[in-house]
């Protein structure tokens, strides 16, 4: 059985969530005797590319092309998909990042195979092909079985360990087959935030809700998440108010999240906005309202007002970083 | 400019979670179904471009004469009209089979969908679609505009976002600041009853998958309270205790 990973490249390089994917399919070869394809659209030098063996690739197919150095949804499926059939693949690995998730039902589709997403287990093949993933926001699990003979596991990044598995290095150049004309959408700019903890890949983060009155009183959310850290968050009306970018609203219809430590303060913790962070392991709810509905699914809680509390919490946690 | 928005028929986002007959099944007594809020930016989006641009609004959805009440809802917003599928939705590759058998021969120039749907949250109609119609697709967008036969789209990556322009015609699916939703109003509503809903019976096509099963979180024990004046010690206790920091 060969197992197809996907290993996404930014600038040349891996991210954690690439050898994630690797040790997952890694642990799948195992399990069935079989063996791993990592597949990798961009030019990547053969020292970064000899670490996808490090992690359990038995081959990686370095597929070369300026044009494929940056994502590209429609080309990239042609790429894995080609590999896949040139490979023999059953399963195709994908981390279910943004690039992943606009390529992995895409690979689904051209591959004909049956696709779960968000996936949060190893497969359960004691009867069919079954995987865990979340649904419902977070609200609840799915265990899903994929009936056809090829499959694509699109998993959770943040949710399955890199295990070091090493093997030969095993490098092979394959051209990508593609023309100019196959490149229908193009990248303009590229902007990313530097210099801050990116939401979904945070181990502490810390959030703030309509309880802060107002944008001004940031820095309560902000000195804590310095002092450790940490990635700030905030809740819907937060957002909808613009007191904070979309980009850190958590919820139902935000970002999901599963940080070690969710701090979150003066958030009533409404099912929606639960939804989006029951899966930290631990959780921190500081609010006025003893009612509220988040002390009944946080860990620790502090009722009271966050203007007398935050500062002795930000006080006492730069003493703690300061050792 | 001629727009398709796939809409898909959801449990209201206060909906609580329950699964019946030995947790297979998601209980729907009780609960509201709303238009998914992604599925409602798409539909606003698209009539704002064609309020610019000319042009016509379709909505099509996969299910049943129970979802007729959001595809109303759809057409009260402003869509020209709307396509109703009949079939139950049994998984994202159905639903995409069906929707791209119906779309092949309709030249869109433009497919919306979600990012996701709230409650399988799988966010695959969008590439499962754009890969079974031979169309680029740009996922997670937060901005669109047209030129001609180009789109100007912004989309979300890993840690920012990027600009790229991508040919016509293009599926893409809505993320959260692509626009605000629409609230339909008295004249949108009364409009909505005589608008087309033409009912299209279903192409033969077979799920990939099936839920086997459904399992709630394990609920949390009883949360830990800390005083105010005490507040200062929840730091030693995060990293004594609760050994997380």
């Amino acid at each position: 059985m060969n197992i197809l990973v996907f290993a996404e490249q930014i600038d040349g390089s891996f991210k954690k969530s690439t050898f994630e994917a690797v040790s997952y399919a890694s642990q799948i070869a195992q399990a069935h005797n079989g063996n791993v394809t990592a597949v990798v659209p961009g030019n990547v030098a053969d020292d970064r590319l000899a670490e996808l063996a490090l992690y359990g690739a038995n081959k990686i197919v370095s597929v070369k092309h300026d044009n494929l150095n940056g994502f590209n949804a429609e080309t990239y499926t042609k790429v894995i998909c080609n590999t896949a059939s040139a490979e023999g693949s059953s399963i195709v690995v994908i981390s279910n990042t943004y690039s992943g998730k606009s390529l992995a039902p895409r690979v689904a589709a051209r591959l004909k195979a049956g696709i779960a997403s968000g996936v949060i287990s190893m497969p359960n093949t004691s009867a069919g092909f079954v995987v865990r993933r979340n649904v419902f926001s977070g609200k609840a699990f799915a265990d899903v079985n994929l009936t056809t003979a090829v499959k694509v596991l699109a998993i959770t990044p943040n949710t399955f360990n890199t295990l070091e598995n090493a093997q030969a290095v095993n490098i092979v150049n394959t051209e990508s087959g593609l023309a100019d004309a196959d490149f229908t959408t193009k990248s303009v700019e590229i902007n990313r935030v530097t210099g801050k903890i990116p939401l979904t890949e945070a181990e502490i983060v810390i959030s703030g809700g309509r309880g802060l009155k107002g944008p001004e009183n940031w820095h309560l959310v902000e000195d804590l998440a310095n002092a450790l850290g940490a990635a700030t968050a905030c809740s819907k009306p937060v957002s909808d108010m613009h007191w904070r970018p979309h980009s850190e609203h958590v919820g139902q219809t935000g970002i999901t999240i599963k940080p070690n430590l969710y701090i979150a303060i003066g958030i009533s913790g409404a099912i929606q906005h639960l939804a989006g962070v029951s899966s930290s392991k631990v959780i921190v709810a500081i609010n006025k309202d003893p009612e509220a509905p988040f002390f009944k699914a946080a860990d620790y809680g502090i009722v009271g007002d966050a203007f007398e509390i935050m500062p002795k919490i930000i006080e006492s946690a730069k003493a703690f970083k300061a050792g | 400019m001629k727009i398709l928005v796939c809409v898909s028929n959801v449990p209201d986002t206060t909906t609580k979670v329950i699964f019946t007959e030995n947790n297979t099944q998601f209980n729907t007594a009780g609960v509201q179904f709303i238009i998914n809020p992604y599925d409602e930016l798409s539909l606003t989006r698209g009539l704002e471009l064609t309020e610019k641009l000319g042009g016509t609004v379709t909505v099509v959805t996969v299910g049943l004469a129970d979802t007729e009440a959001s595809i109303r809802k759809a057409l009260a917003i402003g869509a020209t009209d709307a396509v109703r599928i009949n079939a139950t939705p049994t998984d994202a590759y159905f639903v995409a089979e069906q929707i791209a058998a119906y779309a092949k021969d309709q030249n869109f120039d433009l497919i919306f969908t979600g990012r996701e749907s709230i409650d399988y949250n799988g966010g695959q109609v969008c590439g499962l679609l754009a890969e079974m119609l031979g169309l680029p697709s740009v996922n997670v967008i937060t901005s669109i505009e047209i030129d001609g036969n180009t789109a100007n789209v912004e989309r979300d990556i890993d840690g920012g976002r990027e600009k790229l322009t991508a040919s016509l015609p293009l599926v893409v699916s809505a993320q959260k600041e692509l626009t605000e939703p629409r609230i339909p109003n008295m004249r949108g509503i009364m409009a909505a009853r005589t608008k087309p809903l033409t009912v299209v019976e279903p192409i033969n096509a077979e799920a990939t998958s099936a839920s086997v099963g459904f399992e709630l979180p394990a609920s949390k024990g009883s949360v830990k309270l800390i005083s105010v004046e005490d507040a200062g010690t929840l730091i030693g206790i995060l990293h004594n205790e609760a050994k997380i920091i």
